[in-house]
């Protein structure tokens, strides 16, 4: 498992990208070079130097501090939403493909609905009756992702539930909560977890996207999105606000969707990678 | 088929209704009293008293959900307060902007996507494989409002090649001017669509192209594929004639899925292009906390994005005989 980890080109990149921003963002105090309302009026909009690594904004603050602070809200959210719908979605999934019937039947319909809906609106509309802040803009990610894990592990479930082990498990009188937590869910979890990671990225463009239109976390957090947004003002003469910030975003979804690539090759052996698929032979001929 | 496409259709009704249901319960989500919400501080007790009488939030929840679930079924999903105008007008004149900007992104994904997806293909291993599949990597984890803004600052502020905001003349108008003789208005659209598709398109493109090598490499593997080389026919027929065809199946489906998605993605492009449609109004009811625009708008969204789900599932159903009979 280690040898085909390390092996694994996207796990590593991802992984490596992925620890470093949490690192960054976990310990956003102690690599911060200034403070992050720090204001230097005669160094505007200044570029990369020793002194500020990736420049400043137009207060003349210090872009390095802001990114990394930004990191943590970004992050934060993720995090906060993500295992929240996960955990709901499971839960869901695992009823709804272990007990069957009008369980199925009606969990299933109402995740049909929520996916029904375009994932930005329904959570731009949940923030606007709600109102902006970290907590509510996770709720309305929350209600937006969950739905894609009560699928997947249901459809897990369907399988795993036929195997002789759960029958036999049945058999020694289990109950069905040791079942659904002991029995189905720690082989049910490696999709979860793939997902999950790929869900991370997927949290910090929502969660960008909602600051940038202005229904995020509201300033005074320097979040990436609002930069962003704020930056456009700019962007005739000194683009560089806006492009530092949408950097950071994609480095960071990047570095999310690598890692779950990689996990997806490493954890689901039935979905072999992309590049595992066929036989070179045959294409290349 | 008529069977199945009638069961498809009552199947609809119940999605419907829950979605009716999520939409009203957004006014439950609102902390404190919706109608002093709406009206903001500076509102007299004698305003609230009188929306909330408007807004019917006196009765108990029941009786407003049945209330709302009655004007829905006749169309009427409410005035929108900040526009003075019924919702549904609101919506519908801002749809065909949207659809428009869709269809192009659509396009234009469905064109780059299949490309790069068939060459990766057809090129496993080789360094066009590996610059395709990073295109699409990064495709994927671009922001679609930093690419919009960075295509701006390229083809807008610094070459000043396109239009930097705003829409033409409708697409179908300016096809009809085209056909008149006035041929710089269709150019004037076309101008001004072309930055904000490729913006909403690029993430699409670039799912659609790690799909369809991932099918088309499947359908490599197949027997039929080793018979065709083995008949002695070219690489490039075995390639669009037999590989290609068969691995169109779940592209055709996803591609049908896209357009749902693009639609509600284009909050973010219209919304930074300036681009007349149902994004810019969500935005706008959302800023303004025109609460039964926002439950119109949500619901439209839904309902659109089901109806483009269903006919995708149709056209599936009526190319593989499969689907309908299993």
């Amino acid at each position: 498992m280690l040898k085909r980890a390390l092996s694994n080109t996207s796990l590593m990149v991802g992984g490596t990208i992925s620890a470093t921003i949490l690192i960054l963002a976990i310990f956003a105090p102690v690599f911060a070079t200034h403070g992050v309302e720090q204001m230097d009026m005669a160094n505007r909009f200044a570029g990369p130097s020793w002194e500020h690594f990736i420049g400043t904004d137009n207060f003349g603050r210090d872009l390095w501090t802001r990114m990394i602070y930004g990191a943590r809200i970004s992050l934060t959210i993720a995090l906060l939403s993500v295992v929240s719908a996960a955990a709901i979605g499971t839960v869901v999934g695992l009823a709804a493909g272990y007990f069957g019937g009008w369980i199925d039947l009606l969990l299933m319909r109402v995740t049909d609905i929520f996916l029904g809906f375009p994932a930005l609106i329904l959570a731009l509309s949940v923030v606007a009756v709600m109102g902006p802040g970290v907590y509510n803009v996770a709720i309305a990610l929350i209600l937006v992702f969950w739905t894609e894990y009560a699928r997947v592990v249901r459809a897990t479930t369907l399988v795993l539930r036929e195997q002789a082990y759960i029958a036999a498990a049945k058999t020694l009188g289990a109950s069905w909560r040791r079942i659904l937590f002991r029995e189905i869910l720690p082989n049910a979890m490696g999709p979860i977890i793939v997902l999950a990671t790929l869900g991370l990225g997927t949290a910090v463009i929502a969660e960008s996207a909602m600051s940038f239109l202005g229904f995020g976390v509201p300033p005074p957090e320097p979040t990436w999105g609002w930069t962003l947004a704020y930056g456009t003002r700019f962007m005739r003469d000194d683009p560089w606000l806006s492009i530092v910030s949408g950097l950071a975003i994609m480095i960071t979804v990047l570095g999310f969707n690598l890692l779950g690539d990689g996990l997806r090759d490493l954890l689901d052996p039935r979905q072999l990678s992309r590049s595992d698929r066929a036989p070179r032979g045959s294409a290349a001929r | 088929m008529i069977a199945y496409i009638l069961r498809r259709l009552l199947l609809l009704l119940p999605m419907a209704a829950g979605m009716i249901v999520v939409t009203f319960g957004l006014l439950l989500l609102i902390p404190g009293d919706p109608a002093s919400v709406l009206l903001g501080p500076e509102a007299t007790p004698d305003q609230i008293a009188r929306l909330r009488d408007r807004l019917g939030l006196n009765d108990p929840w029941y009786v407003q959900l049945g209330l709302y679930f009655g004007n829905v079924a006749q169309g009427d999903l409410g005035m929108s307060i900040f526009q003075s105008q019924p919702v549904l007008t609101v919506i519908f004149d801002r749809l065909g902007a949207t659809i428009e900007l869709a269809v192009a992104a659509l396009l234009i994904a469905t064109v780059i996507g299949v490309t790069l997806g068939i060459l990766a293909a057809t090129r496993q291993g080789s360094w066009i494989d590996t610059a395709c599949m990073l295109f699409a990597q990064l495709g994927v984890s671009m922001p679609v409002y930093w690419l919009g803004i960075l295509l701006m600052l390229l083809f807008a502020v610094t070459l000043g090649w396109l239009p930097s905001i705003g829409r033409g003349e409708p697409i179908v108008d300016a096809l009809g001017a085209a056909l008149t003789g006035r041929p710089g208005v269709l150019l004037d659209s076309l101008a001004h669509l072309l930055m904000p598709a490729i913006a909403l398109g690029a993430n699409s493109a670039a799912i659609i192209s790690r799909l369809v090598r991932t099918a088309m490499l499947e359908v490599l593997r197949e027997d039929f594929v080793r018979t065709a080389y083995s008949k002695g026919l070219r690489r490039r027929r075995v390639m669009l004639g037999h590989v290609f065809r068969n691995a169109l199946m779940p592209v055709i489906s996803i591609i049908g899925l896209r357009f749902g998605i693009l639609l509600g993605g284009a909050v973010l492009t219209e919304q930074i292009f300036g681009w007349p449609g149902l994004g810019q109004l969500t935005i706008t009811a959302i800023s303004q906390r025109d609460l039964q625009l926002i439950q119109g708008v949500l619901l439209s969204f839904g309902l659109i994005f089901a109806l483009v789900n269903l006919v995708v599932d149709l056209a599936y159903a009526a190319i593989d005989p499969r689907v309908r009979l299993g």
